[in-house]
């Protein structure tokens, strides 16, 4: 605890520690919520990454103003890249937004709690385990959730099937629905070529336990990424049956693939 | 000890009369109950007007207790802790001793049981959601043999809460409880000057003050409102943060791969950190314990600061 005061103090600069300050949030008495969440972490962690938001990946971030300033809210997105560097960058976009700036909580793989250490430095950013009572917990709690309804189909993929969205889950859908949170699509383009996979080791991957194991180069590079944030939809709180719910779900799918599109013009080029 | 019956006041028993919760939940409830203590471990004198008595649940002769008093309402904090006895000397005082309790409540017509369970039952898991309701499963008995007792005994309390509503059945599953007295084994813990943690594991936690749970107790026994309710404030910490605000000097121990700090808590026989508590350690249970207060209008008063503070002071 020592250890983060001081990076605290050495790493977090006044002005941007006045800025998250600004930011409720609902936190115990020592800066932690139920999740792990850890006010000062983030604090670090938000340091730590504005120069590889800002000079690394070079983030062009639009339509940001389409979140809501309040009230439950789930952010939707393609997954791509190996490592959860995309919930990240959109985390980081919305936390330094400069209307109405949010913390939004990203929930993460199955696997990342059984980690030593960075199980628990990502609860202490923000990540949380994706589960959906925690998903649901945390819209009541008018939090900003950001899911990756393809999971690991969408983050392991390999580079040849760049910018194809997987299948999504409909969990997100009946979250909204129960929760009336607003859905806002965003298109992540970028990621895919920070860690270009060729293959999955997948044997290795079964015999270690983790999601999968890919053939790429050891390092990120340095994609330029584009992040466009779409109109939030709203769908009805009804209930209605699981067609019906895939349908939406294929709607947002829909809007996602635009914003990759668009996206994908807006590039100059992937560096 | 034989005491005549007091009409003046309703007669309630407090099972588990000699330890540190039960003392201080009898303070609460002497004002407006007549106290009958119980415990297996020793006979407790508590004041002239208490009626004590050392005798285990299990024994014939407990069932006098009931004979001689007209026991309204009844209090069960006497269960065996993980870290006292052993797995079959547990079962049979928390699950066959509370069975008998149970079936003495009914024959005795008692209206208000209030039972005291434990977190542990939902079990420490790398899955588990934050913000535990009561309707989540309980897993405890997934992870090891030695925590059957607890989940057991939750579940003879369900049966009872369906098949006799008259006993009003109240059972509560409290988060960590701390503070002066408390001998558990994270109160324990706190206290140590060297503490164990796994290495890269930070879980988080609650904690909830002794005077804090007996309020909760206390509260419990006077609203009869049966059900089963989580016990938790609104508040959170890590484990090795709780260690550092308690002046607690930290012990890493090797996390993976799991079984070894297993093998390393059986083989240096850690009292205060049994092996099968370890997942406690590692993962996280987190408690929603709204439905009690909203049901019972509770409001825990300690903040963690003043529980740390306490056991900061204890190293001075």
């Amino acid at each position: 605890m020592k250890v983060r005061s001081l990076l605290k103090r050495t790493l977090v600069p006044k002005a941007l520690d006045e800025q998250l300050n600004a930011i409720e949030k609902p936190v115990g008495t020592l800066g932690y919520d139920p999740w792990g969440f850890n006010v000062d972490t983030n604090k670090i962690a938000v340091a730590l990454f504005k120069p590889i938001f800002e000079k690394y990946f070079r983030v062009e971030v639009n339509g940001i103003e389409n979140v809501p300033a309040e009230g439950p809210v789930l952010l939707i997105g393609n997954h791509s890249g190996q490592l959860p560097i995309d919930g990240t960058l959109i985390a980081y976009a919305l936390a330094t937004r400069k209307q109405n700036p949010r913390l939004p909580r990203a929930m993460i793989e199955r696997f990342f709690p059984t980690v030593p250490y960075l199980g628990n430095i990502l609860n202490q950013m923000g990540g949380v385990l994706g589960d959906p009572v925690n998903c649901s917990k945390m819209l009541a709690r008018n939090e900003a959730v950001i899911v990756f309804p393809e999971g690991i189909r969408g983050s392991g993929k390999l580079y040849r099937d760049r910018y194809q969205l997987k299948r999504f889950g409909n969990g997100f859908m009946h979250l909204s629905m129960q929760h009336n949170a607003p859905v806002v699509p965003v298109g992540v383009v970028g990621c895919e070529e920070t860690i270009p996979a060729i293959a999955n080791i997948a044997p290795l991957a079964k015999m270690l336990g983790i999601p999968y194991v890919p053939v790429a180069l050891p390092l990120i590079l340095p994609a330029k990424v584009i992040l466009n944030f779409g109109e939030p939809m709203s769908f009805p709180s009804e209930e209605c049956q699981e067609e019906e719910v895939t349908r939406r779900v294929d709607k947002v799918k829909e809007q996602i693939s635009i914003l990759i599109d668009k996206g994908l013009q807006q590039r100059e080029g992937l560096f | 000890m034989a005491t005549p019956k007091n009409k003046s006041k309703p007669e309630i028993m407090i099972t588990g009369a000699a330890g540190a919760l039960a003392q201080q939940a009898i303070k609460r409830l002497r004002e407006q109950y007549k106290i009958i203590a119980v415990d297996f471990r020793e006979q407790v004198y508590l004041s002239d007007d208490i009626a004590s008595y050392r005798i285990d649940v299990n024994k014939r002769g407990f069932e006098d207790i009931f004979r001689k008093h007209d026991i309204k309402a009844v209090v069960h904090l006497g269960r065996m802790i993980a870290s006292e006895e052993n797995r079959m000397r547990r079962y049979n005082s928390n699950v066959i001793g509370t069975h008998r309790l149970l079936d003495l409540c009914h024959k005795y017509h008692i209206g208000k049981v209030v039972i005291l369970s434990t977190y542990h039952v939902y079990g420490a898991n790398a899955y588990n959601p934050a913000l535990i309701d009561e309707s989540a499963p309980l897993k405890a008995a997934e992870l090891t043999m030695d925590l059957i007792d607890s989940v057991e005994l939750e579940n003879l309390a369900n049966i009872y809460l369906w098949r006799y509503p008259d006993l009003n059945i109240t059972v509560l599953r409290p988060c960590n409880i701390v503070g002066p007295g408390v001998k558990n084994t994270i109160s324990t813990l706190l206290s140590s000057q060297y503490t164990p943690v796994l290495a890269g594991f930070s879980p988080m936690m609650q904690f909830i003050h002794i005077d804090d749970m007996a309020d909760a107790i206390a509260l419990t026994v006077v609203k009869t409102k049966g059900g089963i309710y989580n016990v938790a404030t609104d508040d959170w910490v890590a484990y090795q943060e709780a260690l550092a605000a308690s002046a607690c000097r930290k012990i890493p121990i090797v996390s993976v791969p799991p079984v070894l700090p297993k093998m390393i808590s059986s083989v240096l026989r850690l009292r205060s950190f049994p092996s099968y508590l370890i997942n406690y350690f590692k993962y996280p249970v987190i408690l929603d314990g709204t439905l009690f207060n909203t049901t019972f209008g509770f409001n825990p008063q300690y903040s963690l600061n003043e529980i740390f503070r306490y056991y900061r002071s204890m190293k001075t």
